[in-house]
């Protein structure tokens, strides 16, 4: 089984929602499309589901071209932000819609919507109407309701923006449980990249309508190709500086200077680095030491963001334990420059930090 | 947004397309064909040309309808509309009341037009009617028959009492639909009410108020029956509205080609007023989103 | 209803003191017309004084009772029992117009016909201020935060986190603000724009001091915009602390669950002085607690769990998911679910493991609240 995009653009009233893409998803995996709002993802999923038609190009499913097939011929099941049930159904009667749909025989359904209803720990509500239930509930219910379906290809579009921050971490610690039970194509869109690295799989990242990166999702964080790739995959946000390569020669705005890797041309960079390898005490002799002004430190009890700002540019750290600090401090960090990713000028990767090329 | 195109659904669509084509298309291709010849009976026609445009245009009895009906229709809708967004702003917004409030309200709306007429029709009269009798015991000349000025207070008094139910409940619908919490930002903000009303209950409205007004602009333009069975459009012409006319004119004369061309010209302005209205509706909704 | 009635001092925000202590003198709150026990109280009895220019989060699940407790102090609903009291002036039936505080909603409320400006300017005009003062002072929050060059914009047109801060700017705007008030205000933001929303919210409390009362479900959000986090659960208030308070010490297992990501492990045991038995563990606490009866657990948080290749207790390892800045192994210990923190890079054998606690990150827990090293229960 596989979805595979050719060449597909969507253009609306002349604003151009996804520009020319390709793309294949294979069977049994999980797919995360990445980016934040208005980035393309909806739209991207809309176009594999055969909600909406692509302005060019075509959609295989299993190589048959499936292009303008309606969304009803198809196998694809669809899970949305907002809870969406059958509010005057029971969730028994709701799991089993689908089915029926399907035509299936009594026995058969009673057996799916049962197993499906355990795996999503619904079995004491079968009875309850959806609006009885919390919102972590309903939503396992929409999750049943597509799963049950056996569809080739389910989207789960943000399924956990509007639930609570700790039903999130539950439902996201279930969902690659459901994903490995099911064997389809999964494809979850979200804006968190946190979400991203514990759902695992293959991480698509999204941005103004472009796919910028996709690959394994350990891969594609540790390895972003360009700056804006490893901006949408970091949060907190990714830190910036300039730096100068001179020979065999690093220059970092400041003056700190280390080796320059290998193969890499003179010339002016883009230094980027993530906020937990700024480190507030030296711990390895090769890290350098940059004289920055603390503007807000954030304590979270277990770690510290300290926001410092250095010649122009914004950083945050985070650090582990509780630092805290007046607004306007003076305030020392430390970087290993093996965490360092190169940017050129263009915003493409030149050079991966040694940490990630290691990893 | 663009959809997946499936050529089966042609189908399903092919009765209205019979439909439309019998009821719409057919008697307009009809109506044009007379509206460009003359007949003096007998089925024999003669080519007019656009003879007929040319005389309506320079008709003072045209002329005469049509300022009436703009007249009309701006009372009515400088009426109903307030009235309806200040009916539905009064109106509670939940419990039983509320449900209450929403069938009285939709009781006027269905009342066949033709019973609204002889509702109006007998309550007005002076000999036996309770408004009309009760005016007259009171020392008020009230006779719709006999004063044009009473005939287009009885005529405006019905269409309000018929629709502003409709306005009301379409605004109750927009404001229904605004969030708690712009009220408890407005109220943290000391807004006045009014404030309310202008800065957020209004715009909350734009959308259905402009339906609203479009389907009372349309609806009094063509307005018939009830001014039919209550004043037959009398007293003299005081109340003969565009449609009343058009009907006299083919029918009571039975001057086929002038009430064609008469026709044509009253679809083309509605359809040209609606097509205004349509069009500054979509820019609305353009600068809404973005 | 008018406000001619209250102190003039609360209406007009008096020359004295700009900000107020808030006393909550017990509250509590039922929906209902005739509460019996305390299982229809939305809001169970509480005492609690908002201190003047702290910045507090409420945080807790849906349902636990924050949105009704913030409703109470701005006056959106009055509590069925007890006052609400502003410095010393009682002012649990005063209307919120009256109360003279600010608030910001879950989605952001603008008046969309308006530009920016004079949605600053709203909240100074309908108190009646004069032009010029209104000028200078829109401008000054403007530049606070970040919208000078937007201000002559329609308010419509801008994005979800711009209208979001103009909402803050209306609530900042008034100089005379007894406490602003934050519904989960950044449910609706982009995670990255999260980051530059609260440190500006951040500042913002630093530069101008207003009491701050911030409603979330998010502990991110909580944890780093609050001096002190007050934890709800079921309608009741289980902890009020720092947030190293309440990720060290947790008063209750509620706490510990619901603060870190992934929570504290709670593992049932007994516990015998300086020792705590796990199945056929043996555990080392940092003190003496004593021989506690009743539901007795212990608490201790991922990241003070330990991977050691040799020493240890045998766990079982079920799951390592990479998140970028650190690893979270899920694993299994005497049938009880433990999640530990591995560093970035580490590397993890696939199924088993020894694995050690450190001993004063153990909390000990009976029927669910924290007891204290020498016997002493708290809460």
């Amino acid at each position: 089984m596989t979805l595979a995009l050719r060449d597909i653009s969507k253009t609306v009233a002349g604003q151009t929602h996804i520009h020319t893409t390709n793309l294949t998803l294979q069977k049994g995996t999980m797919n995360v499309l990445l980016g934040a709002t208005l980035s393309g993802k909806t739209s991207l999923m809309r176009l594999m589901a055969g909600l909406d038609k692509p302005t060019t190009g075509k959609i295989f499913w299993n190589d048959a071209d499936v292009t303008g097939m309606r969304v009803q011929d198809r196998q694809v099941a669809m899970v949305y932000q907002q809870f969406i049930n059958y509010p005057a159904m029971s969730i028994y009667d709701n799991i089993a819609s689908p089915l029926r749909l399907q035509g299936k025989s009594k026995a058969e359904i009673d057996v799916a919507v049962r197993k499906t209803a355990a795996l999503m720990k619904l079995t004491p509500h079968l009875s309850a109407k959806p609006l009885a239930l919390s919102g972590g509930q309903q939503q396992r219910c929409a999750l049943a309701r597509a799963l049950v379906k056996d569809a080739g290809l389910v989207l789960l579009d943000e399924p956990l923006a509007n639930l609570d921050y700790k039903l999130r971490e539950e439902l996201r610690e279930e969902i690659p449980k459901y994903f490995e039970a099911s064997g389809a194509i999964f494809v979850y869109a979200t804006t968190e990249p946190e979400e991203a690295l514990l759902l695992g799989g293959n991480t698509v990242t999204l941005y103004e309508g472009r796919i910028t990166q996709f690959g394994k999702t350990p891969e594609v964080y540790r390895h972003p190709c360009d700056r804006i790739t490893a901006q949408v995959f970091s949060n907190p946000p990714m830190n910036f500086m300039a730096v100068q390569k001179a020979g065999s020669n690093l220059t970092f705005e400041g003056g700190q200077n280390a080796p320059a890797p290998a193969g890499l041309a003179d010339g002016q960079y883009t230094a980027g680095f993530r906020p937990h390898h700024l480190e507030i005490h030296r711990r390895h002799k090769t890290a350098l030491e940059f004289n920055g002004r603390l503007l807000v430190s954030e304590i979270t009890g277990s770690e510290t963001y300290l926001h410092v700002e250095h010649k122009g540019e914004r950083w945050i750290v985070q650090a582990g334990g509780v630092h805290d600090g007046r607004s306007g401090d003076a305030l020392s960090v430390f970087l290993d420059p093996a965490h360092v990713y190169l940017f050129d000028g263009d915003g493409a990767l030149a050079t991966p930090a040694g940490f990630g090329r290691g990893a | 947004m663009e959809k997946t195109l499936n050529q089966k659904a042609w189908f399903l669509v092919l009765p209205v397309f019979l439909l439309v084509a019998f009821s719409a298309v057919i008697p307009l291709m009809t109506v044009v064909n007379y509206s460009l010849q003359d007949t003096f009976g007998n089925n024999k026609f003669f080519w007019a040309g656009l003879e007929w445009y040319t005389e309506l245009l320079h008709s003072e009895r045209l002329w005469s309808a049509f300022g009436r009906q703009i007249i009309f229709s701006a009372i009515i809708l400088a009426i109903e509309v307030p009235l309806g967004v200040f009916v539905a702003l009064n109106m509670p917004k939940k419990g039983v009341w509320a449900s209450l409030c929403l069938v009285l309200m939709a009781l006027p709306l269905l009342i066949p037009w033709n019973v609204v007429g002889t509702i109006w029709q007998i309550f007005g009269r002076v000999d036996i009617g309770l408004l009309g009798h009760t005016l007259a015991a009171l020392g008020i000349d009230y006779n719709y028959t006999r004063d044009p000025l009473a005939a287009w207070i009885t005529i405006i008094t019905m269409d309000v009492w018929h629709w502003t139910s409709l306005v009301a409940l379409l605004s109750y619908a927009g404001l229904q639909s605004i969030p708690e919490a712009y009220y408890q930002a407005a109220k943290i903000d000391q807004a006045s009410r009014w404030s309310v009303f202008w800065f957020i209950e209004l715009p909350k409205m734009q959308g259905v108020l402009m339906i609203a007004i479009l389907i009372r602009f349309m609806d009094s333009f063509m307005i018939y029956t009830e001014p039919f069975v209550v004043t037959g459009g009398g007293p003299g012409n005081a109340t003969t509205f565009l449609s009343i006319d058009l009907v006299k004119m083919a029918l009571g004369q039975f001057d086929l080609g002038p009430a064609a061309a008469f026709s044509l010209m009253y679809f083309l302005v509605v359809m040209l007023v609606s097509w205004v209205f349509y069009t500054v509706m979509t820019n609305l909704d353009k600068k809404a989103g973005y | 209803m008018g406000m001619a009635h209250w102190p003039r001092r609360l209406v007009l925000g008096g020359g004295l003191k700009d900000m107020a202590k808030i006393t909550l003198s017990k509250l509590a709150h039922s929906y209902l017309p005739d509460p019996k026990g305390e299982a229809d109280y939305a809001l169970k009895e509480m005492d609690h004084v908002w201190e003047d220019g702290q910045a507090y989060a409420l945080l807790g699940p849906s349902g636990c009772g924050k949105t009704t407790l913030l409703n109470i102090i701005s006056g959106l609903l009055t509590p069925s029992d007890g006052r609400v009291l502003f410095d010393d002036i009682d002012v649990t039936q005063a209307p919120t117009a009256a109360r003279n505080i600010a608030q910001v909603f879950q989605f952001p409320v603008v008046y969309d016909t308006m530009s920016v400006r004079k949605n600053l300017a709203f909240p100074l005009r309908n108190r009646g201020m004069d032009r010029a003062s209104i000028n200078t002072r829109v401008e000054a929050i403007a530049a606070i935060i970040e919208m000078t060059d937007v201000l002559e914009r329609k308010a419509q047109a801008l994005s979800a986190d711009a209208k979001q801060k103009i909402s803050l700017g209306r609530a900042l705007v008034r100089e005379d603000v007894n406490a602003i008030l934050f519904d989960e205000p950044l449910t609706v933001i982009d995670p990255a724009m999260k980051w530059a929303l609260r440190t500006q919210l951040k500042s913002i409390h630093a530069a101008l001091g207003h009491t701050m009362i911030y409603v979330t479900h998010d502990q991110t959000e909580a944890l780093t915009f609050a001096d002190q986090v007050v934890v709800m659960y079921e309608g009741r208030v289980v902890q009020i602390g720092t947030p190293q308070a309440l990720f060290e010490t947790p008063a209750h297992t509620f706490v510990g669950y619901f603060i870190g990501s992934p929570g504290m492990n709670v593992l049932d045991a007994r516990v015998e002085g300086t020792f705590a038995y796990v199945g056929d563990e043996k555990i080392a606490l940092g003190a003496d607690y004593g021989r506690p009866g009743g539901k007795v657990q212990i608490g201790i948080r991922p990241e003070f769990v330990s991977l050691h290749g040799k020493t240890g207790m045998a766990a079982k390892i079920h799951r390592v998911e990479d998140v970028g800045r650190h690893k979270i192994v899920r694993a299994e210990l005497c049938g009880q679910a433990v999640n530990m923190i591995a560093p970035e890079g580490a590397e993890i054998a696939a199924d088993a493991a020894r694995i050690q606690f450190k001993p004063d990150a153990i909390s000990v827990f009976v029927e669910d609240w924290r007891l204290e090293p020498g016997g002493g229960k708290q809460g």
